[in-house]
């Protein structure tokens, strides 16, 4: 009766779940949940609004290995990624996302900075980027992909930098896909980065920095005015 | 090399081997108490997990009772963002999907990220054989595939092997690289698999990754991983496919999330893994980077065929490992002797259904059904119920050999008969009483000899249960 693999696939679901007696009732009940973006039981860790989310975010980002430091505004930026470069004795060359908010800050503050701007490339060992939203419950920076945020520079570099602005702290997954949805668009990749890269593939000994990121480091600009969204134009 | 001719009917044979092989026993002793303290501290952080539980169990069941309407939804959406999705009803129609998209891509290597459902149709060995060159990029899946070995636990694919035989592993494959190298610490082995694999991630044409999920609502594929090598293989590459079994499918970004609380904690006792991507459909017009084709290949492989039987709980299943980390069976005897794709107590159920009852029928009967794998599975599958139906299965097929039948229906006789039963055990308990009592337990017993072979039978030390219990006039007798 069928002829795609297709429909032997959707046919087989279809007289298993008796659906031709049942459609209209199991496609209401299917639309409606994919419109409704119903929340399920947000743990309570999750559910603060803006008191104690960057203590919790803090706590949780350093309980997995991330580093992170905290500053006033976007200008103390180009200091604080210096020092942590010459705290980590790691090299003070970096590949920086085309990204408006960091091109703001004042890198002439910081002269020991070489920078360039693009997508990641295989030579690069720091990588600089901002970060779409913090999730406080785990510690987790979300990132998103476009023009100004190259998913290649989230995995390439032996050390990630990511600066966050305290206002795009969130408290739990679902506050960033509310966010995200706000924008009214989807991007290709949304990247849940918590903590740097790790393996415990040899003998279950764990050890970071397998493929992707050795160093995670987070600056965020506690006092910075709330981020404004590329869709406001 | 991935295991396309299953051996799961030697499954007795391969478990008497694991049991003679010191060092997987060492490996299995030292890996499984990590896994499961892990995995009860993680739980013991989050007071709302076991509501979790169920929430997640109710999510998967309202997905799996409208499986067709949500894979529509999802293909519609991504087909919207301009990916592909291909279904596959079967391993050999899914490896044709995947071929055909390396030929048009002029493939010469691809690298991949972890996928159970590659290990399932047998990919790596299909492609070699059709010129295309896969390249494994997970750690310890890098490090089977040099081994020509399978994976031997779903979520740590190289448990079995010792970091000594990792090293000699990289001697005889990493021939540019100066044999005097040290490669003692996992830190060395790590950083020369990391420099190995750099360059195989830029030359590929094609990257491959598995899905954790897929998202109805949003088109979007989801792979949780700790390395980022599933991100460099689905990023760098001009064609990214992800291959996906049907039951996948979550309806929305929330579920998502939801289902993601239970994941890590489950599998490692991570709050959340390093890294958790959601992608949807190819690189954007502005985009500086991702790949410019994006398919999906929705594979069934006989999952259709359990929806609406009483085996449909196990497509709930998300593949922690939690039921394997927790499996006294799987603890002594490590994955490759379950003989396929999936071992411990969810290969159990699973392997039988896509298999064959007749490949697998040893798997359901190799459990204590102790309950561990239920108490701690995320999505609340009852593991041991449903070996226990397969059991049923296995005997209403005829497949058990004419003895154990001919036991069981003896059995069977006798539990039915209560009156009977107790005649039947009454006598031999006291004759075994009387003769063994004073010497506490046989070392060897007529007819017993499959018992005492590797332990003691302790002898009967009074009266049964049932004679204990009737002269006590049915009550239970005060302490003495």
């Amino acid at each position: 009766m069928s002829g795609t693999p297709r429909d032997a696939v959707l046919g087989a679901l279809r007289r298993a779940t008796g659906r031709d007696a049942n459609m209209a009732e199991a496609a209401a009940a299917v639309r409606t949940r994919l419109a409704a973006h119903a929340r399920n039981t947000i743990p309570a860790r999750g559910l603060r609004e803006t008191q104690g989310l960057l203590e919790l975010f803090t706590e949780q980002a350093r309980g997995v290995d991330a580093s992170v430091a905290i500053v006033d505004d976007f200008g103390a930026v180009p200091g604080a990624v210096a020092d942590y470069l010459r705290g980590e004795n790691l090299p003070t060359r970096l590949r920086m996302a085309p990204d408006p908010r960091l091109d703001a800050c004042p890198w002439d503050d910081a002269p020991t900075l070489e920078i360039t701007r693009g997508k990641g490339e295989a030579e690069d060992v720091v990588a600089l980027t901002g970060a779409f939203a913090g999730v406080a419950e785990t510690g987790t920076l979300m990132l998103i992909s476009g023009p100004d945020s190259p998913t290649t520079l989230n995995f390439l570099p032996d050390a990630h930098i990511v600066v966050l602005n305290a206002a795009d702290l969130v408290g739990c997954y679902e506050d960033g896909w509310d966010r995200l949805r706000a924008t009214g668009r989807m991007p290709r990749s949304v990247n849940f980065i918590t903590g740097p890269s790790r393996s415990a593939d040899i003998e279950q000994t764990l050890q970071l920095g397998a493929h992707g990121p050795r160093w995670l480091h987070i600056v965020v600009v506690a006092g910075g005015a709330a981020t404004k969204d590329p869709g406001d134009g | 090399m991935s295991v396309e001719v299953p051996t799961s009917h030697r499954f007795p044979d391969n478990a008497r081997a694991a049991l003679a092989d010191a060092t997987l026993q060492r490996g299995l002793a030292s890996a499984k108490l990590g896994f499961r303290v892990r995995r009860s501290e993680a739980a013991a952080r989050l007071p709302e997990f076991e509501t979790l539980r169920d929430e997640a169990r109710d999510i998967k069941n309202h997905v799996l009772a409208h499986l067709d309407l949500y894979l529509e939804a999802f293909e519609q959406r991504v087909t919207e963002r301009g990916g592909h999705v291909h279904w596959a009803g079967d391993a050999a129609a899914a490896r044709d999907i995947v071929l055909a998209i390396c030929r048009a891509a002029g493939a010469r290597t691809v690298t991949k990220g972890k996928s159970m459902i590659s290990e399932e149709i047998g990919l790596n060995a299909f492609l070699e054989q059709n010129g295309v060159e896969p390249v494994e990029t997970d750690l310890g899946e890098y490090i089977i595939q040099l081994r020509g070995e399978a994976p031997s636990h779903i979520i740590a694919p190289a448990f079995h092997v010792p970091k000594a035989e990792v090293a000699e592993t990289f001697q005889k494959h990493h021939k540019s690289l100066d044999p005097a190298r040290p490669l003692e610490q996992p830190r060395q082995l790590l950083e020369e698999a990391r420099a190995m694999l750099r360059d195989r991630f830029f030359a590929a044409d094609v990257g491959i990754t598995g899905a954790n999920f897929l998202i109805a609502e949003t088109g979007a594929t989801v792979i949780v991983t700790n390395e980022g090598n599933g991100d460099l293989t689905q990023t760098l590459p001009r064609v990214h496919i992800v291959l996906a079994s049907l039951e996948k499918v979550v309806p929305t970004l929330e579920d998502t999330s939801t289902i993601l609380r239970l994941l890590a904690r489950s599998a490692t006792g991570q709050e959340f893994t390093s890294y958790t991507t959601f992608s949807t459909g190819p690189r954007r017009g502005e985009d500086l980077d991702g790949p410019q084709e994006f398919h999906v290949v929705l594979l069934d492989n006989g999952r259709s065929d359990l929806i609406g039987t009483e085996l449909q709980e196990v497509l709930r299943c998300i593949r922690c490992g939690a039921c394997m980390n927790h499996c006294p069976v799987f603890g002594v005897i490590g994955g490759h002797a379950y003989g396929w794709v999936y071992p411990g107590p969810i290969g159990a159920v699973l392997s039988p259904s896509l298999i064959g009852i007749e490949e697998a029928h040893h798997l359901p009967s190799a459990s204590t059904f102790c309950g561990r794998c239920e108490s701690v599975c995320p999505m609340r599958i009852p593991l041991p119920g449903l070996m226990r139906h397969l059991r049923e299965r296995e005997y209403g097929r005829g497949i058990p050999p004419a003895a154990q039948r001919w036991g069981l229906r003896a059995w069977a006789f006798l539990a039915k008969r209560p009156r009977l039963y107790r005649l039947a055990t009454a006598l031999p308990v006291r004759l075994l009483g009387l003769v063994g009592r004073r010497r506490g337990a046989f070392r060897r017993l007529p007819l017993a000899g499959g018992w005492t072979a590797e332990r003691d039978l302790p002898a009967p030390q009074g009266p049964t249960f049932q004679a204990l219990w009737n002269r006590a006039g049915g009550r239970r007798e005060r302490p003495r």
